[in-house]
């Protein structure tokens, strides 16, 4: 099959998927087995592109050509293509971890649930195989869009609250800010197309690059730059599979994924350097990659806990890229998909709590290592990947970042990344040890009856059901395989920065 | 055969409607309008094209030679203007059929299709002739059947409504034939061509000038720009739901060409926009009506009203293009005219279907309801899609033009305010969406179904032309560049 029919398809199974998903509404064992199959559909799809990728194709497919100049086309590079894959295997593995979670707690309107997250995983898919700004203008619009329902899926009052916000911020700065400077792109280089060195260098004086850079990067909101980072928290109203697949890797990740894209191929990283805008970009992500790390420890809540530093990771990737040189866009392109295994066992570690013990705040969490040994464990090891710590994945990413900063002569910012290692460890070391160390009698006798056998503070075995399980388990050895297998990953990624010509490497 | 079409256009349902009238049978009247306004449309098509092709028809009544006898000219810019009031007329009739009978007394039904009529051959004889007075002409004959049909609405709310309509109308055509008096008096002509040349010697002239202001202040009225909008809001939100549709598809967008026929062909580029602060005046008014309209939308109950109060801000981007006086301005402007047609077209019909299942379409009353009416509520979030101005809809392709005619004058601001106020339609629209699919319907409202298929058909219809229309764009923006260069032509 050709790269082209590929891309298609890979855009048009997940929208089949929502069709025969809303179909088999009756008969809930029919639709999950529909949700599997368009998942493993999705991921072999990938997989056949990421081999073409691999040999050094560009798979193209060029829709139609709406105003003049400007088509709905497709062309994946190597850093869309890893967006791709994590994406579209975590998809099959929260697939399994939604069967558990959502009829272990009896949620409703299951159906609209899985639908929506079909479509929501197809624009991902536009998002990260997008060829030009527009494309991914669109995509990323989509994602907003058949995310909120997810958001709200409760539909009380809370949640429809938490819903405007998302809708609202994210809407909002897309339209307001990121559109206009699209707009301002095709003024300036005539094109929308993402090349090798940017589009933009040599068209626009340096204020002009400031401003657009800018308006890029506080324009998609889904970056989470402070001080638009706000819609991430109201976010986690949502059923746990959704902040785990959606709000730690999908959407977020188009917002990093995006922003980063924009840094290598429309600014190009030599005009980054030569007009000097990325400098306030840089302390703008070190201060939110800080500042967040600091409200994550203030957290009682979990799932908030877990959203303030999934904030702070995001402006890794952002500094990565404002930092402008190949080992940070290296480095950034890592934490994509190194952070996004960590992230996730983190939120399916937090959604197993509340299944199995109805647990939602850090501090009734003591001695719950016991009660479920292979989730605290899992947590663990997500923790330390997150950190940046061995044996996770998140050591090399956060390795190359440090190195890109100290490379440009950044040494503040060495010691910014050091300091939000340690609260990272601040913040999640004492979940873990008071889940191993802390005694049982701290549990709060406070929940519904029935649902947990030993609630006497004995020593009973109580872990979520295996669907939740199985995937945690899963995640968080993948976050330990990709601390071993890291430099697969950079022969991925090399072609993104072969072309760039700056210092280092 | 094929060179009578100008005059078959509007003779058709000119004829149809006495004829109606004397049958008086619901059923058959439909069916005579439905037949009608498709002859109409296929008629608008053929001419667009013999347009395109052939250059400017030119069609004298009676053998009567211009300047002295009364001529029908259909150009790019008219023919263009020409389709969108007839497709809009071939999509509401037969959507009309259940609408109309579930509205209206059943006495009133056969008068119903016979105003629509006369609305629809007054419509398309504004746009089709090329001659002054002949303009008013049809200017009453549409004015007079939209506000009757506008008083056919089901509250007493819609007499005020058509009263309140008919005062401002009437001054409105009363402003027009003033003006029109004036040229006359100046140059002794009424033929639009020749009235271009006879004028162009008196520049200077102070009774022209205030023809010009007459004019263009009277058609403003009918056209509803800000501030002289206020019978808009109440005539869209009481009068049927199938007025609705027709009138915020066709009355405004020709009451607008109408101006642009006046200042561009018999004034001319040069006197309109040089000789005075015209574009300015126009931008001023423009932005103004675009904010404060799209602010007032977003406090609506009523879904009719909202619409309607967001149809005067659309005017408003459309009037922002002209202000900018280019050629890629003015192509912006005649586009959106379309898009805005197709857009706003669609949001009637679906609340028009809602309206025939809740018998209301206020924002308590419609919570829910995208459960019940899962196609009209789609239909209705597409087409607000397109609203807003989100890629792959039609809405996207004009305001993206419009962005640029902006950023080619160098007005950056503007360009800002076309994007920021975009939001304001987010605003406005995710109240009906979040409303229609997020709340849980009332517990007092009993299952209600689907709209009836004959509905949903023409509603579909819309909605595929604003997805159509924004992915397949050659058609709708060659027309209207051709359109715009030809009225931009006469300067250069």
């Amino acid at each position: 099959m050709s790269g082209g029919t590929l891309i298609a398809l890979a855009l048009l199974i997940p929208l089949a998927g929502a069709g025969l998903i809303a179909l088999s509404w009756r008969r809930p064992n029919l639709r999950e087995s529909v949700t599997i199959a368009t998942a493993v559909l999705l991921f072999a799809v990938n997989v056949r592109l990421a081999i073409g990728v691999l040999d050094g194709e560009t798979p193209t497919l060029r829709v139609v050509e709406p105003v003049e100049g400007v088509p709905i086309a497709f062309a994946i590079e190597p850093l869309g293509m890893l967006f791709g894959l994590v994406a579209s295997f975590l998809w099959i593995v929260t697939s399994f971890y939604s069967i558990g979670y959502m009829r272990a707690n009896g949620e409703a309107r299951q159906t609209r649930f899985y639908a929506c997250f079909a479509l929501a995983l197809g624009a991902t898919m536009a998002v990260a195989f997008s060829g030009n700004l527009l494309t991914t203008f669109i995509g990323y619009e989509a994602l907003t869009l058949t995310t909120y329902p997810l958001v709200t899926h409760h539909s009380d009052a809370k949640s429809v609250r938490a819903g405007r916000t998302y809708l609202g911020i994210l809407l909002g700065t897309s339209i307001a800010l990121l559109l206009p400077g699209i707009v301002a792109t095709w003024m300036l280089a005539g094109t929308l197309d993402f090349r090798a060195g940017g589009i933009l260098s040599g068209t626009a004086s340096d204020g002009v690059v400031l401003l657009l850079l800018g308006l890029y990067m506080f324009g998609i909101g889904k970056a989470a730059l402070m001080p638009i980072h706000r819609w991430l928290p109201a976010a986690m109203v949502a059923p746990t599979p959704v902040s785990a697949l959606l709000h730690a890797v999908a959407v977020v990740k188009a917002g990093v994924f995006v922003a980063l894209k924009v840094i290598v191929y429309v600014f190009g990283i030599d005009l980054l350097n030569s007009s000097g805008a990325g400098a306030w970009l840089v302390w703008i992500a070190t201060i939110t990659l800080v500042l967040a790390s600091v409200v994550a420890l203030t957290k009682d809540n979990l799932k908030a806990r877990l959203a303030y530093s999934t904030v702070s990771q995001l402006a890794y990737v952002v500094l990565a890229g404002a930092l402008a040189t190949q080992w940070g866009v290296l480095g950034g392109g890592m934490h994509i998909a190194m952070h996004a295994f960590g992230k996730i066992t983190l939120f399916f570690c937090a959604g197993a709590i509340y299944t199995a013990l109805h647990k939602t705040e850090v501090s009734q969490m003591g001695g719950i290592g016991r009660a479920m040994p292979v989730t605290m464990l899992a947590f663990l090891i997500g923790a330390l990947s997150v950190a940046g710590l061995p044996p996770g994945g998140g050591t090399w990413s956060k390795w190359y970042i440090a190195l890109a900063a100290a490379e440009t002569g950044h040494l503040v910012i060495v010691g910014a990344l050091m300091l939000s290692t340690l609260l990272n460890i601040a913040y999640f070391m004492p979940i873990v040890a008071r889940a191993w160390f802390a005694p049982r009698a701290a549990i709060h006798p406070a929940r519904s009856a029935g649902a947990m056998a030993a609630p006497d503070g004995g020593e009973g075995l109580k872990e979520a059901p295996l669907f939740c399980l199985i995937p945690l388990s899963l995640t968080a050895l993948g976050c330990v395989a990709l601390f071993v297998f890291a430099s697969e990953l950079e022969t991925f990624l090399a072609p993104m920065i072969d072309g760039l010509s700056t210092k280092g490497r | 055969m094929g060179e009578h079409l100008p005059i078959l256009q509007v003779i058709l349902p000119l004829i149809a409607a006495p004829v109606c009238l004397l049958i008086r049978h619901a059923v058959l009247c439909w069916l005579i309008a439905t037949l009608v306004s498709w002859v109409c449309l296929a008629i608008a098509i053929l001419l667009l094209l013999q347009a395109l092709e052939g250059g400017a028809i030119r069609y004298q009544l009676g053998s009567w030679v211009a300047p002295w006898g009364i001529e029908y000219v259909v150009d790019r810019l008219n023919g263009f203007i020409l389709v969108i009031v007839a497709a809009i007329g071939a999509v509401v009739t037969p959507y009309a059929l259940r609408s109309v009978a579930e509205e209206l007394p059943e006495r009133q039904i056969g008068l119903f299709y016979v105003m629509y009529l006369l609305c629809l051959s007054g419509l398309l004889g504004i746009t089709i002739t090329g001659d002054a007075f002949n303009v008013f002409v049809f200017l009453e004959i549409s004015s007079l059947s939209s506000y009757a049909l506008i008083s056919m609405g089901r509250h007493r709310k819609a007499l005020h409504a058509a009263y309140q309509y008919l005062v401002m109308g009437t001054i409105g055509a009363t402003f027009f034939l003033i003006g029109v008096g004036l040229l006359y008096l100046m140059t002794g002509t009424l033929n639009m061509a020749d009235l271009a040349e006879q004028l162009k010697p008196l520049a200077g002239s102070r009774i022209v000038l205030a023809a010009f202001g007459f004019i263009v202040v009277g058609m403003g009225l009918k056209l509803a720009v800000f501030p002289l909008h206020l019978w808009l809001p109440n005539a869209y939100a009481h009068a049927p739901s199938a007025v609705s549709v027709f009138l915020a598809g066709t009355a405004t967008k020709v009451s607008l060409y109408v101006v642009l026929r006046f200042i561009f062909t018999v004034f001319g580029f040069e006197f309109s926009f040089v000789g005075q602060p015209f574009g300015p005046a126009l931008l001023v008014l423009a932005i103004a009506g675009i904010v404060v309209c799209s602010l007032v939308a977003i406090y609506q109950d009523n879904v009719k009203r909202l619409l309607a109060w967001s149809s005067v801000a659309q005017i408003g981007y459309m009037l922002l293009g002209l202000s900018f006086a280019t050629a890629l301005g003015l192509q912006a402007g005649l586009l959106h005219i379309f898009n805005h047609a197709l857009m706003k077209a669609g949001l009637f019909l679906a609340m028009g279907c809602v309206v025939l299942r809740l018998g209301s379409c206020r924002i308590e009353a419609i919570a829910g309801v995208g459960r019940s009416m899962p196609w009209t509520m789609t239909g209705f979030l597409l087409c607000g899609l397109s609203l807003i101005g989100v890629p792959l809809t039609a809405g996207f392709v004009s305001k993206w033009y419009l962005v640029l005619a902006a950023l080619e004058k160098g007005w950056w601001p503007v360009a800002a305010l076309i994007v920021l106020t975009s939001l304001l339609a987010v605003v406005y629209i995710w109240k009906v969406v979040e409303a229609a699919w997020f709340r849980d319907p009332p517990g007092t409202a009993g299952r209600i179904g689907e709209a009836p298929l004959v509905m949903l058909v023409p509603l579909w219809i819309v909605v595929a032309a604003n997805l159509w229309f924004g992915f397949e764009t050659s058609g709708s923006v060659d027309v209207a560049k051709a359109a715009a260069l030809a009225l931009m032509g006469a300067v250069e």
